[in-house]
């Protein structure tokens, strides 16, 4: 069963083709690495996945709805975390999983006993009580993927999630992601550490607005006769023509 | 060139350093490197005189942070994190303005930028505010350069940005450092580590060691192997003879408590300045 569908999916700003016609499937419980160097349109693709943008050209569907047209039945059907993890800084770590579960209409009577079974599951019961602000950007990032994946949506948008935390850090994480799609959750992230990027089933490589390689890692480094994934982004990312902007 | 010493500094109730002491030769390009909340950003605040110690001392060039501030903010050269010069205001403006600050002008030191500036000057004329983080990034280390510092100190100029840039952000520091301008860079990426002359492995507010990449590398106290990563993580993790194991990327890199996994087709390989991260953070 396909999770995400893009056929020619085009957003254009202006005479600016931010993404120029891209097309691939993403499969249920799949995790997906969404690769590309700043500028090569990797946003500007997922806030269309999203609902977030209207795409110029193309379709696409996710989790069974048409982007365009039921974007708000995409949204309620996904969990979105970002870069910047977007908990409330000033709000108690049980006060966020609440305020987010509310977000995302989780039935009421629900909400408490999953509340701590999440909490329990991410080993923060103890700092349920504790600010946000407060606690160690390791545990904002497992509180904040717990809290996107929290109303058990089929698929979860990961925007460069492990940026700035610590090696050991960093590969939990990739545990919980994992665990995560065993479940059947579809998984499409976006990273900048390459090494990430074997972690993922399928890999597609942006460059300047195009979906440049889409395979598994071993068939890329294959393709690319590569050692690593690092190489392969190197050899893909150095033909962009694109100029900043 | 960098003398720090018993340097603590809290807030609140974070202890963001721990008494750090260390030190940076003329002309060396030291790499901080550790993640968030490690205190990097604090001791390069501490160390350009925008923030005081609770305790210790620190001079740079042979002048003290605290006392000789106005002086010391004359020979340095500073990009914080956070993207700070002025939106509102062009390229060429932004350049223009740091130059008028430190009394000199774009074209005293335009060749120590000129690698760099070049590559935005066709958008001189766009506000700073519109630029991609790329060119953000480009910009605000010219306006650091413009008045010639003998010391640069750039707080993670390459975080979030990519595999691609980060490369040659580091070939531009490269070229610096021939200029002879010393250079302090504080980095969450371990890759970037063996780029530097020098390293600080930096976690919790301390000083993990601090030493050339390849001694670091040299100084790792086991024996590391590799293998790949086709089999299941917890047949990996719950093998008696393991001592360590961690993903990297499609292998797994193994410690063994003694004698090593027989059935494994095992290679014996250097250890990354990631793995020598993680072996002295436990």
């Amino acid at each position: 069963m396909k999770d995400i569908t893009a056929k020619n999916l085009t957003k254009r700003f202006g005479d600016f083709t931010a993404v120029d016609s891209i097309s691939f499937e993403v499969e249920r419980g799949e995790i997906f690495g969404f690769l590309g160097a700043n500028g090569a349109g990797k946003t500007t693709a997922m806030r269309m996945l999203c609902g977030l943008s209207q795409p110029t050209a193309g379709e696409g569907y996710v989790a069974g709805f048409n982007i365009d047209t039921e974007a708000e039945k995409v949204k309620a059907h996904i969990g979105y975390m970002s870069q910047k993890f977007s908990l409330y800084e000033d709000l108690r770590v049980w006060e966020n999983v609440r305020l987010f579960a509310g977000i995302y209409g989780v039935r009421k009577d629900l909400i408490k006993p999953k509340t701590e079974e999440t909490l329990a599951k991410i080993d923060l019961t103890a700092e349920r009580n504790t600010l946000v602000k407060e606690i160690p950007l390791g545990w904002k990032q497992k509180l904040s993927f717990s809290i996107a994946t929290f109303h058990n949506p089929n698929i979860v948008f990961l925007d460069e999630p492990t940026g700035g935390v610590d090696p050991l850090t960093r590969r939990r994480f990739w545990d919980m992601i994992q665990e995560a799609a065993e479940g059947g959750m579809t998984v499409f992230v976006t990273t900048h550490y390459m090494d990430e990027a074997e972690y993922c089933n399928r890999v597609s490589i942006m460059v300047d607005g195009k979906i440049e390689a889409l395979d598994t890692p071993r068939n890329l480094r294959k393709q690319f006769a590569a050692e690593n994934m690092d190489a392969v982004f190197h050899q893909l990312a150095r033909k962009a023509t694109r100029i900043e902007n | 060139m960098i003398s720090i010493k018993n340097i603590s500094k809290h807030y609140k109730t974070v202890e963001a350093l721990k008494n750090i002491s260390l030190e940076v030769n003329e002309g060396e390009l030291f790499g901080i490197i550790g993640p968030d909340g490690a205190g990097k950003t604090t001791l390069f605040r501490i160390l350009t005189s925008l923030l005081l110690a609770d305790s210790g001392q620190a001079a740079v060039d042979g002048l003290d942070v605290v006392r000789d501030y106005k002086e010391l903010r004359r020979r340095i050269g500073y990009m914080p994190g956070r993207f700070s010069l002025y939106q509102d205001l062009t390229v060429e403006e932004n350049l223009h303005f740091f130059a008028a600050v430190f009394n000199t002008t774009i074209e005293e030191n335009y060749y120590l930028i000129e690698d760099i500036y070049k590559q935005i000057e066709p958008f001189k004329t766009r506000r700073a505010g519109k630029l991609s983080g790329g060119m953000k990034q480009k910009l605000a280390l010219s306006c650091a350069l413009i008045h010639k510092p003998r010391v640069l100190f750039l707080d993670e100029p390459t975080t979030g940005v990519d595999p691609v840039s980060r490369k040659e952000f580091w070939e531009m520091l490269r070229k610096l450092k021939t200029q002879g301008i010393t250079i302090a860079v504080s980095t969450p990426y371990m890759d970037e580590a063996t780029l530097c002359d020098r390293i600080a492995l930096m976690q919790h507010g301390e000083l993990l060691t601090i030493d050339t990449p390849a001694n670091i590398i040299a100084a790792y106290p086991k024996k590391l192997y590799r293998m790949e990563a086709t089999m299941k993580k917890e047949e990996v993790k719950t093998n008696p003879k393991v001592e360590t194991c961690f993903l990297f990327g499609e292998y797994w890199h193994l410690t063994f408590k003694n004698d090593i996994e027989p059935t494994w087709k095992l290679k014996e390989i250097q250890p990354t300045i990631e793995d020598c991260f993680v072996e002295k953070m436990k």
